[in-house]
């Protein structure tokens, strides 16, 4: 039996659950088999009109519907499907008695347009004031909406449903809360605070609102004639990315409860890393800095060399900057090994899932370790001769997998990196 | 990146070497503890009428946040918590240090931003008088919504703003959910000190209390404080609290870290811990604060606790019956002179306390009911406490460092 802790002597955390939920399906099979075969899971949105909008798709769950409905109910349902599957796959606990604590990536909250307008209609006048819907929300007819739009109720739901143990924590380091999620679990384990984490990240946010201030930042792509292929990362043609849903739970354990109650291992997290970007709010350092220095305390933290990385699920949202600012920091760690390692972008398929990307590609590079099997990067028909990466072109390639590096960098300088292995060193 | 430890060696002991507190007392630790010990409360009881709340006290930004351009780019919470970080890291000698501040770890609790509520209002009118055709929000929206608005209504975008403006960029974490949000960064920044994984940490939240869109959702589940203020211990007949206004910030950091850089402790962050009661039963939130209570460490006689508590039952009430079972503590709720400013108020809560280590006495009462009541001799311990108005308990113990 390998040792129970690391190089540097910190227990060794391991995954022993995994579910996933995007735009291609339910599932770890479902989404497997879609991922590899290049599927895409944009479409044009029906959820919602889409007259007057600059961009008109997204990666939107519609397989799943909630009642009564808001994004946060959709986040909620999503992250309880993902989590259902990692708990079942994991084994771990007894039914409603999860033993750990809940990290959870959610995306901040706040009262709809649906619930804004019932309100406003509530009021029974024209020319409404603030004071007149002030004097019409208490009463308790609307105390529904307050428990669903305090932003602890995803977690508070979850943490009710699965048992997980003592204060549940909700967290947004935006584009990178699905990682950051990871990590608070795999520092908890590390620190011997607990043997087990579990991690989710859930984003169901795609209403109107969320889509015209994204939009308002120019930062989607506005390809909507054809949807499935809008998304175009490191692409010389790409102009954004697009919004996307999905969920992503891994059950963490220390490698040593893990094997003492002979569970399954999927995987490693060998590390995690992060550094801020101080220069902009929307931009990163011209530099690359924060991004360079990222990747390289994640490579620290496992105790890795740049050369044992056999692959990197990239940020690649496809917006101009983002691809351009991931190459260039990258191939400043990497050198003249940049070229060698297969780059590619989930998000040419399942679009940007935002506060649950960390984490569902964090599951798609241990599928990945598992099939040995390398998703694509699709929609690339024009490479951007700036941009020198092998980003596995619009086919799956099999290839020999051991270690896999997964990047997020988020609006507001949240960069966050993980590396995921098969086996502990 | 701290150094990984050796497995097993003994936790980091964590000192607190930073305050920045600005709130709707004013901002800095003179201008608070005055204010305190002549028991001062600002509140407006006309602008939102009949909603209380308690008005930022007016400063001037540039002293924290020089660039006119950074101002325009956030909201008032953003700015409020932006200004009282940079006091935080200037009250613990490292603003503008770019070699700490450059490693700085930083776990920051937040809400959400401000909505451009002419904006909403003009909307719903439209819906309320027929415009609604199936395009009419969109229209509304693409034309009316401010670019930049997003940005300062993103959670996490006040830690980024504090990135930009002071410098600090080790990490930037950004906890939500309400009261316990920033409990649990004060429990998780400890943690990581204590255990090796972090040096220093800037802890901390803001929250702008003079907001109509969060008077509404507080409406929806009937907490305000309506018509008249009174002390938090006061409100049994007319329970509620009034949003307050304030940003409260800590540099914590390793006792060998602060030493080898000769920074001065105020009081040293012994323990912080949390859960979560169903609140299905009565009596939950009783037994989940004797919970922590009881995992504190030794708490000696006759001490100080300085609670958050909101004045909205039945969870005060449930914290009175707490606080009933520990006589001879003499108890102070922040509530009362600052309101409730959710996120802000556990990190106040341990602001005021290790303020009140530093200056060997804690604060007068301010609490017409007695359950207040005086302390005569310096504060070697003050437990801090707070019961979130709908889920999440927590508890700090600050210590005086002999």
């Amino acid at each position: 039996m390998a040792a129970s802790r690391d190089k540097f002597g910190r227990p060794i955390v391991v995954v022993t659950g995994m579910g996933i939920v995007t735009s291609l399906g339910a599932g770890k099979k479902d989404n497997w088999a879609k991922l590899t075969a290049g599927e895409s899971g944009i479409r044009t949105i029906t959820r919602f009109p889409i007259d007057g909008l600059k961009t008109t798709m997204a990666g939107t769950i519609d397989f799943v519907t909630v009642e009564p409905s808001s994004s946060t109910a959709l986040t909620e349902k999503l992250a309880d499907m993902a989590t259902e599957e990692a708990v079942a796959q994991s084994g771990i606990g007894g039914k409603g008695d999860f033993p750990g604590p809940l990290f959870l990536a959610v995306a901040p909250v706040e009262v709809e347009w649906p619930q804004r307008i019932e309100v406003g209609r509530a009021v029974g006048k024209t020319d409404i004031t603030i004071d007149d819907v002030l004097r019409i929300s208490g009463g308790g007819r609307f105390a529904q909406y307050h428990h669903r739009f305090m932003f602890g109720s995803v977690a508070g739901y979850l943490a009710e449903t699965y048992g997980t143990k003592g204060s549940p924590i909700s967290l947004s380091t935006a584009c990178a809360s699905g990682a950051t999620a990871i990590q608070l679990g795999v520092e908890a384990i590390r620190r011997g605070e607990t043997d087990a984490a579990l991690c989710v990240a859930t984003d169901g946010s795609v209403n109107l609102e969320a889509l015209v201030r994204f939009s308002l930042l120019s930062a989607l792509s506005t390809q909507n004639d054809t949807p499935q292929a809008a998304s175009k990362p490191f692409s010389k043609n790409r102009d954004g990315f697009v919004m996307a849903e999905g969920a992503g739970a891994l059950v963490l354990e220390s490698y040593e409860a893990a094997t003492a109650r002979g569970a399954q291992i999927l995987g490693v997290l060998a590390g995690c890393g992060e550094l801020t970007d101080s220069f902009h709010r929307t931009r990163s350092s011209p530099d690359g800095k924060p991004i360079i220095g990222c990747v390289r305390n994640v490579l620290a933290d496992a105790g890795m060399t740049p050369e044992q990385i056999d692959y990197i699920n990239a940020h690649g949202t496809a917006t101009p900057e983002n691809d351009k600012m991931e190459y260039l920091s990258i191939s400043a760690v990497f050198g003249e090994h940049t070229s060698k390692i297969p780059v590619s972008s989930n998000k040419s398929m399942v679009g940007h899932t935002i506060s649950a990307a960390g984490a569902v590609e964090a599951i798609f590079s241990l599928l990945t370790l598992e099939h040995q099997r390398i998703p694509p990067t699709i929609n690339y028909e024009i490479p951007d001769p700036a941009i020198l990466f092998d980003v596995v072109p619009n086919k799956a390639r099999d290839a020999r997998v051991t270690a896999v590096m997964s990047n997020s960098f988020g609006f507001g300088g949240q960069n966050a990196s993980l590396v995921l292995t098969r086996e502990p060193a | 990146m701290a150094e990984p430890k050796p497995p097993n060696s003994p936790p980091e002991e964590v000192w607190i070497t930073g305050i920045g507190i600005a709130t709707s007392l004013g901002e800095g630790l003179d201008a608070h503890w005055d204010a305190l010990n002549a028991r001062r409360v600002n509140v407006d009881e006309a602008r939102f009428a009949p909603y209380i709340v308690h008005p930022w006290a007016p400063i001037k930004l540039d002293a924290q946040i020089p660039k006119k351009g950074d101002q325009r780019q956030m909201e008032a919470w953003q700015r409020i918590g932006t200004y009282a970080a940079g006091l935080a890291l200037d009250s613990a000698g490292v603003k503008g240090n770019q070699e700490i501040l450059g490693r700085m770890d930083m776990i920051i609790a937040a809400g959400g931003g401000e909505r451009d509520v002419p904006v909403d209002l003009a909307i719903l009118n439209g819906y309320v008088k027929g415009n609604s055709s199936p395009v009419f929000l969109n229209e509304r929206l693409m034309n009316d919504l401010r670019p930049t608005l997003f940005l300062a209504q993103l959670s996490n975008l006040l830690a980024g703003n504090i990135a930009i403006v002071h410098g600090v960029s080790g990490s930037s974490r950004t906890f939500m959910g309400e009261e316990t949000a920033s409990i649990d960064a004060a429990r998780i920044a400890m943690a990581r000190i204590a255990s090796g994984q972090s040096d220093i940490a800037l802890i901390g939240a803001a929250h702008n209390g003079e907001r109509s869109d969060l008077l509404i959702l507080y409406e929806f589940g009937d907490f305000n404080l309506k018509d008249k203020f009174a002390p938090v211990w006061a409100r049994t007949e007319n329970s509620g609290f009034a949003l307050g206004s304030a940003g409260a910030f800590l540099v914590i950091e390793s006792r060998a870290h602060a030493e080898a850089r000769g920074a001065k402790p105020y009081a040293r962050l012994t323990n912080v811990v949390s859960d979560r009661a169903q609140r299905k039963q009565a009596g939950e939130v009783t037994k989940s604060l004797e919970g922590l209570w009881s995992r504190l460490g030794r708490l000696e006689d006759n001490g100080a606790l300085i609670t958050g508590a909101t004045g909205v039952d039945p969870v005060t009430s449930e914290e009175k019956a707490f606080l009933s079972q520990h006589p001879g503590y003499a108890v102070r709720a922040t509530g009362t002179m600052f309101g409730h400013t959710l996120e802000t108020q556990f990190p106040l809560g341990l602001a005021l306390a290790a303020l009140s280590i530093s200056r060997g006495k804690l604060f007068p009462p301010n609490d017409p009911t007695g359950l207040e009541v005086e302390m005569s001799g310096p504060p070697t311990q003050i437990v801090v406490a707070g019961a979130g108005h709908w889920r999440g308990e927590g508890m700090a113990l600050v210590e005086a460092i002999k």
